[in-house]
């Protein structure tokens, strides 16, 4: 089991501890790490712009990745849409995937849709399997109520991006109770992040942003629980932004996923990166107990 | 014009154009930050960070920097072998022969008190290092028109620092080389270090050097007597020996010289060697004088911008030095390209032909706009959609061999032209989300204007929004405007729409108004509707266009198959390029 993982732009400039973390986890799991350093823009920002630009910005990944064999996994769920998009247009409309092609092979790429592009949540889900993970869980949390956030571009078009059931999805769920956490129910639980539009327009991305969040707390979380580049990055320094502005108090901080893992497996706060968050995240350390070894 | 005189003139247009070029450090400005900072604060405050950074543990930094960054380029090594193979043969070999051999009356007399140009080792060096040039300046030239990296672009001035480098290269092993063949040459060594003066001996030592030494007589032919040739090997032992060492060991010029010997007379009778020599000196001062003007530049100001990126923090340095390392930092790109070749956006410009999409090319813009030049609408827009296509993902910053700023450039000339006052529609794409992580780092009463100036450059182009008592005909309006929604396949799907209005209904951005249509214009499936019917301008001039999240839950949930939000990118993409045309 080996991919190349799709970093994208943010997580390398500005949401390292995603990589360290994500790293870390994959490597007691034992799923293979290749990076690819060519890879660019996933096109996510561009689709606003010129759908031309999008597919050929995406399609480039995907030529790299096939190039050198290799499956693509993302950690960003709007790389991951991006990247699952492109590859299914290029898969199913042939003269797209001529026209991209063309300027692909001005420097020796082309995709021939021979390339099977996955989030790392279903690769841990399906591939490495929950008892597996859970034979890893040395140090589970007790008493941690944790509100998970799947994403839109993870879920839907659910027809393109098959990541889980758009309705009523589960998989991220049982990803989080397998760290012994309590996945709480809670209605807004689907609903955008706000991110799309931070920066574009603050006012309504704020509100979004906000509306879900007191959501979650309301709900009963300690936590909410991301696994996507944009949607933490909204939750945290963002959030953090916004609160200051509006003089609220009370955030609800959020965790990425690999790092409440990551805790659970006993691996150290500083590989996770616990402190490089911005609304601190430290306290859930002490919901941790020490598994004790049953004699077998 | 004497050698001098034309030294002096070089020496005086390199000297001047240093003093300008340091005074534009302090007198350029990039970004709103520095703008309120005078010249005189930034002289001032320049002194006292080195004087501060000099006298602290930070030295220990510069140093490191200065070994591993500097002298051995560590960071070009990082990044490509071939390139720093490349660079350290030109950086390594010239600066080499500048030191021992083209300033050997200061520098290897003073070192080496028995120094000879034509002793060993110094007359095998100067050919090992002009080698090394040579290696390095082709290696450069396949790189940049042989393997054609792919947007690795060649700009006249990168050609011309190849031509004159190449230049003095080639004239110094060829003006070697016609030395060796010249009998005039050899005639003047003869009388100037032999005295001798039996015409026996004089043929000895002759024919000794037109079998040993390459000479080209037009009286002496090999092959000699053995005899002979032993005299003039006894007459060069005691004669000449000791100052002049087997050519073989000049063995780019010796080479050279075995090739160009049967014109070796000619060479000699037109003399060349003296032509050569004027050709050589003068493509070195035409180098000196051009070096501040050219890439050449960083030679000096790649140093200083390694060593200033080492010790220099925003937030913690003063923000005058800021201002002017910025400044300083235009000078000390050497047009290498890695930035381009690692860009995130760089495969944008095969689509949009706009050369300031690519970092390399982008700074030259950023260069002119930083002198005041009078830049047209047209260029400066370009500019602006430059380093607006940018996901801001800091690799240009990481790779630069030089260690340029370029994420902290980019941001400050993207906030100065935002506030120009042209239209900039690729802030209304997910881009903008650095931006709004930066907020509190721009002007903040002029945030939101570049944002609020797009969207209503594009609803000033739909009149059909302005005038609403308009009576429509029942006939769609623009056709090709309908059929032009077929960039992906879903787009079409926007005419099987019944309006149920489920789309608008789930809309996490409708429900957020109590008066949706007036914050947003059309709704979703209002705009499906239009573009349905053809209505180009509902479509394009509607709030909800540029405030959709792409969140996905209208085409998931339309009980009709309609990619609503596919169709919105599209009319997106649409407008955008409706009104970015008409702006061009």
């Amino acid at each position: 089991m080996e991919y190349a993982v799709f970093l994208g732009c943010n997580i390398p400039a500005r949401l390292n501890q995603y990589e360290t973390s994500t790293r870390a986890v994959l490597e007691k799991l034992g799923v293979g790490w290749v990076d690819i350093r060519d890879f660019n823009c996933c096109g996510y920002p561009l689709r606003n712009i010129d759908f031309k630009v999008f597919l050929l910005s995406s399609a480039r990944n995907l030529a790299l990745a096939e190039k050198r064999r290799l499956n693509v996994m993302a950690l960003c769920k709007c790389c991951y849409g991006s990247l699952k998009k492109a590859d299914y247009l290029m898969k199913d409309n042939a003269s797209l995937r001529q026209e991209v092609n063309k300027t692909l092979e001005k420097e020796g790429l082309r995709y021939e849709g021979g390339v099977e592009v996955k989030h790392y949540l279903p690769v841990l889900y399906h591939e490495v399997g929950l008892t597996s993970i859970k034979e890893k869980v040395k140090k589970p949390f007790k008493g941690l109520k944790i509100a998970t956030h799947y994403g839109c571009h993870a879920l839907r078009p659910s027809q393109i991006v098959q990541f889980d059931d758009p309705v009523s999805p589960s998989l991220f769920d049982q990803l989080v109770e397998v760290t012994g956490a309590e996945s709480i129910t809670w209605p807004m639980k689907l609903e955008c992040c706000g991110a799309p539009l931070w920066g574009i327009h603050d006012e309504l991305s704020t509100d979004l942003t906000l509306k879900k969040l007191k959501n979650g707390r309301e709900s009963g979380a300690d936590y909410v629980c991301a696994a996507c580049t944009y949607c933490q990055i909204q939750f945290d320094t963002v959030q953090q932004m916004i609160l200051s502005q509006r003089g609220l108090n009370h955030p609800l901080p959020s965790i990425l996923y690999p790092q409440l893992l990551g805790l659970s497996m006993g691996i150290d706060s500083g590989t996770l990166g616990l402190k490089m968050n911005k609304i601190p995240i430290s306290e859930i350390e002490q919901l941790q107990t020490e598994q004790v070894e049953i004699p077998a | 014009m004497s050698l001098s005189t034309s030294l002096t003139i070089a020496l005086a247009i390199f000297g001047l154009a240093l003093i300008y070029k340091v005074s534009t450090w302090f007198r350029y400005k990039i970004g709103i930050q520095s703008i309120e900072i005078r010249t005189s604060e930034r002289v001032f405050s320049a002194l006292k960070g080195i004087l501060l950074t000099v006298f602290s543990p930070k030295i220990l930094t510069l140093l490191k920097v200065f070994v591993l960054d500097v002298l051995l380029q560590l960071r070009i090594l990082k990044e490509d072998f071939l390139r720093w193979f490349m660079h350290l043969c030109i950086y390594g070999g010239f600066m080499l022969l500048l030191l021992m051999h083209a300033l050997d009356k200061y520098i290897t007399v003073a070192l080496f008190n028995n120094y000879y140009p034509t002793i060993n080792p110094f007359m095998f060096l100067r050919n090992l290092f002009g080698v090394f040039v040579i290696l390095g300046v082709a290696i450069a030239i396949y790189r940049r028109f042989i393997l054609k990296v792919p947007r690795l672009i060649t700009n006249a001035m990168d050609i011309y620092t190849i031509i004159i480098v190449a230049v003095i290269m080639l004239s110094g092993i060829f003006l070697e080389a016609t030395k060796m063949v010249a009998y005039s040459d050899y005639q003047r060594m003869v009388n100037e270090y032999s005295g001798l003066s039996d015409p026996q001996e004089l043929k000895a030592l002759e024919a000794y050097w037109v079998k040993e030494f390459g000479t080209v007589s037009p009286n002496l032919k090999g092959p000699f007597d053995e005899k002979i040739l032993a005299q003039g090997r006894d007459l060069h032992q005691s004669s000449c020996a000791e100052c002049h060492a087997k050519p073989q060991w000049a063995f780019a010029g010796y080479g050279t010289a075995k090739v160009i010997s049967p014109i070796g007379l000619k060479i000699d009778r037109a003399r060349l060697p003296s032509l050569l020599w004027y050709l050589h000196v003068l493509a070195c001062w035409v180098g000196l004088a051009y070096l501040p003007f050219s890439k050449m530049f960083h030679i000096f100001t790649s140093q200083l911008s390694l060593l200033a990126n080492s010790v220099m923090e925003k937030g913690k340095s003063f923000p005058a030095n800021i201002a002017t390392r910025q400044v300083m930092e235009l000078d000390a790109c050497t047009h290498c390209g890695t930035c381009s070749l690692r860009c995130s956006v760089a495969i944008v410009f095969d689509e949009i032909p706009n050369i300031n999409i690519l970092p390399s090319e982008k700074i030259a813009s950023v260069k002119a706009l930083a002198s005041g030049k009078k830049l047209s609408p047209q260029a400066l827009r370009n500019i602006q959609e430059g380093v607006y296509l940018c996901t801001n993902c800091y690799r240009c910053t990481v790779v630069c061999p030089v260690g340029i700023n370029l994420q902290d450039l980019w941001f400050n000339v993207r906030e100065t032209l935002l506030q120009k006052g042209y239209p900039e529609f690729f802030a209304l794409s997910p881009l903008s989300f650095y931006r709004g992580l930066m907020r509190e780092q721009t002007v903040r009463k002029d945030y939101e204007k570049p944002l609020i100036r797009a969207r209503e450059a594009i609803a000033s182009q739909c009149d059909l929004m302005k005038r609403k008592e308009k009576v429509l005909p029942l006939t769609p309006a623009d056709r090709p405007f309908q059929s032009g929604l077929n960039l992906s396949a879903q787009a079409r799907t926007f005419s099987v729409c019944f309006g149920c209005q489920t789309c608008t209904t789930v809309c996490p951005v409708v429900s957020n108004y109590d008066n949706p249509q007036e914050a947003l214009g059309l709704l979703p499936h209002q705009i499906m509707h239009a573009a349905g019917l053809g209505l180009r301008d509902l479509a394009f001039g509607s709030n909800m266009l540029w405030d959709c999240l792409t969140c996905y839950q209208c085409q998931e949930q339309c009980p009709q198959g309609v990619s609503v939000t596919d169709v919105l990118y599209e009319l997106k993409n649409l407008a955008i390029k409706h009104v970015r045309e008409r702006a061009l």
